[in-house]
């Protein structure tokens, strides 16, 4: 099958592929760039796994075909630390105990960075709502609500 | 769980994607947000031989009041979530695309997709219809516009045909004092509505119901208008027992399917249900005009 150049940038860095364009976003993040931070779950837009930044809003990447972020900023989970700090929201995450398995969290840590970044403040079910596109087997979601809430505190969003 | 091999082409106009269409019509399919699309290709529901993306097409993008309210089909749901004009312009459509997926799916999917799509338990089919809205489509042999009741013709079926495009959407204008509501019952927040319903209500200048709009959801092929049961509101004076009356007959004779969420019979009294907090939440959010 034919291939298509790919000119996109991922986590600051630029890049120019070569894909095939049934290939979705995740695919080409995870095996082409070999950033497997990005998790799939359902393959079909269903748990959020995948959920990373393209410029600047919330998409599933499975949802997404790597060809249509040509010209695109993405963000990843790998995207969050500075010189091996962590970002606030994966330290509030840490200290709320926010994962068990910890399969779902980079979906969710990217859903709740793109809602931290909109500076709105939500009250718990709200915040609930707005992460209910994530899906999570282990932990019940409150610890992982818990740290969604620190990490505002601690950003100073919604202040 | 990977989509099937594809030509792919994105476009920069209408013109263009008129163009491919009129040669491949019936091998392919436009792509706008993917948001439905792109889950079927990866099931391997669909195998379209081409898909036409019509993503970066500029002049598809604007959000316009005027005679009613006319958007481009690949205006982005959030967008038109968020947008001061649509929230002026229609209320009801403003609360229904609140309702669609989550945020990362309304962020890519688009107005038109979900209207071409016409999947009857979707949000924004059922308020086309309630409103008596229409589409634009464009094919080889010119432009022209479809009502919401000639436009579902089936499951995922419109009469939209393969060498057309979706350009636009247009609801008309809003009568000032139109009271609104949108019900749906799902079982996780965000999930495809089991049943869902659209209702408006304007009054006449002694507080009598004017006009009533009920569009139902999930209870059929395609979504559906409760015509008996808005008869038989035109007229009426508001009270609880015309709402029950109302919700009754608005479910008489549907045929809803059964499935692992809920049985007919269930369907149907679940959308009666729905239909009397519309009525009454439509009628609370009225105004009688002089």
């Amino acid at each position: 099958m034919t291939r298509q150049s790919l000119q996109l940038t991922v986590n600051g860095r630029d890049w120019e592929l070569l894909v095939e364009p049934r290939r979705t976003l995740a695919d080409v993040l995870r095996e082409d760039l070999e950033l497997t931070g990005t998790h799939l779950g359902c393959e079909h837009g269903v748990c959020g796994a995948c959920t990373v930044l393209v410029d600047g809003l919330a998409v599933r990447s499975c949802l997404m075909l790597a060809v249509q972020a040509g010209g695109a900023s993405v963000l990843t989970i790998e995207g969050l630390e500075r010189d091996g700090e962590l970002h606030p929201l994966q330290e509030a995450f840490r200290d709320s105990h926010s994962f068990q398995c910890g399969f779902c969290t980079p979906g969710f840590v990217m859903t709740a960075l793109a809602l931290l970044e909109e500076g709105r403040e939500l009250d718990e079910g709200e915040l609930r709502e707005e992460l209910s596109g994530n899906i999570c087997r282990c932990t019940g979601y409150q610890s992982i609500v818990e740290g969604v809430q620190l990490a505002a505190q601690r950003m100073g969003v919604g202040q | 769980m990977k989509p099937p091999p594809f030509e792919y082409h994105s476009v920069a106009s209408v013109d263009e994607a008129v163009a491919l269409l009129g040669e491949h019509g019936e091998d392919a399919k436009v792509l706008a947000g993917g948001q439905s699309l792109v889950p079927l290709l990866a099931l391997r529901l669909a195998r379209p031989a081409r898909l036409i993306d019509i993503n970066r097409v500029a002049e598809l993008t604007s959000v316009t009041n005027g005679s009613g309210l006319t958007v481009g089909s690949v205006v982005r749901q959030r967008v038109a979530e968020r947008s001061e004009t649509v929230a002026i312009a229609n209320p009801l459509l403003v609360r229904a695309l609140g309702l669609i997926g989550h945020a990362a799916i309304r962020n890519r999917g688009t107005i038109g997709g979900s209207i071409a799509h016409a999947d009857p338990a979707a949000e924004l089919p059922t308020v086309l219809l309630a409103l008596d809205g229409e589409v634009t489509a464009r094919g080889r042999n010119g432009t022209r516009t479809i009502g919401a009741a000639e436009l579902f013709q089936g499951f995922l079926t419109t009469s939209v045909a393969p060498d057309e495009l979706v350009t636009g959407v247009r609801f008309p204008p809003w009568p000032a004092g139109t009271g609104w509501s949108f019900q749906e019952f799902s079982r996780r927040s965000g999930d495809f509505a089991v049943a869902g319903v659209a209702a408006t209500m304007r009054l006449d200048r002694n507080g009598m119901i004017a006009d009533a709009r009920i569009a139902l959801s999930g209870m059929g092929t395609t979504p559906v208008r409760a015509q008996k049961a808005e008869a038989a509101l035109a007229g009426q004076s508001p009270s609880d027992e015309v709402w029950a009356a109302a919700s009754e007959d608005a479910v008489a004779g549907l045929d809803p399917p059964s499935d692992i969420h809920g049985t007919a019979a269930y369907r149907r009294h679940l959308a009666a249900a729905l239909t009397g907090r519309a009525l009454r939440e439509a009628y609370k959010r009225s105004e009688v005009r002089s």
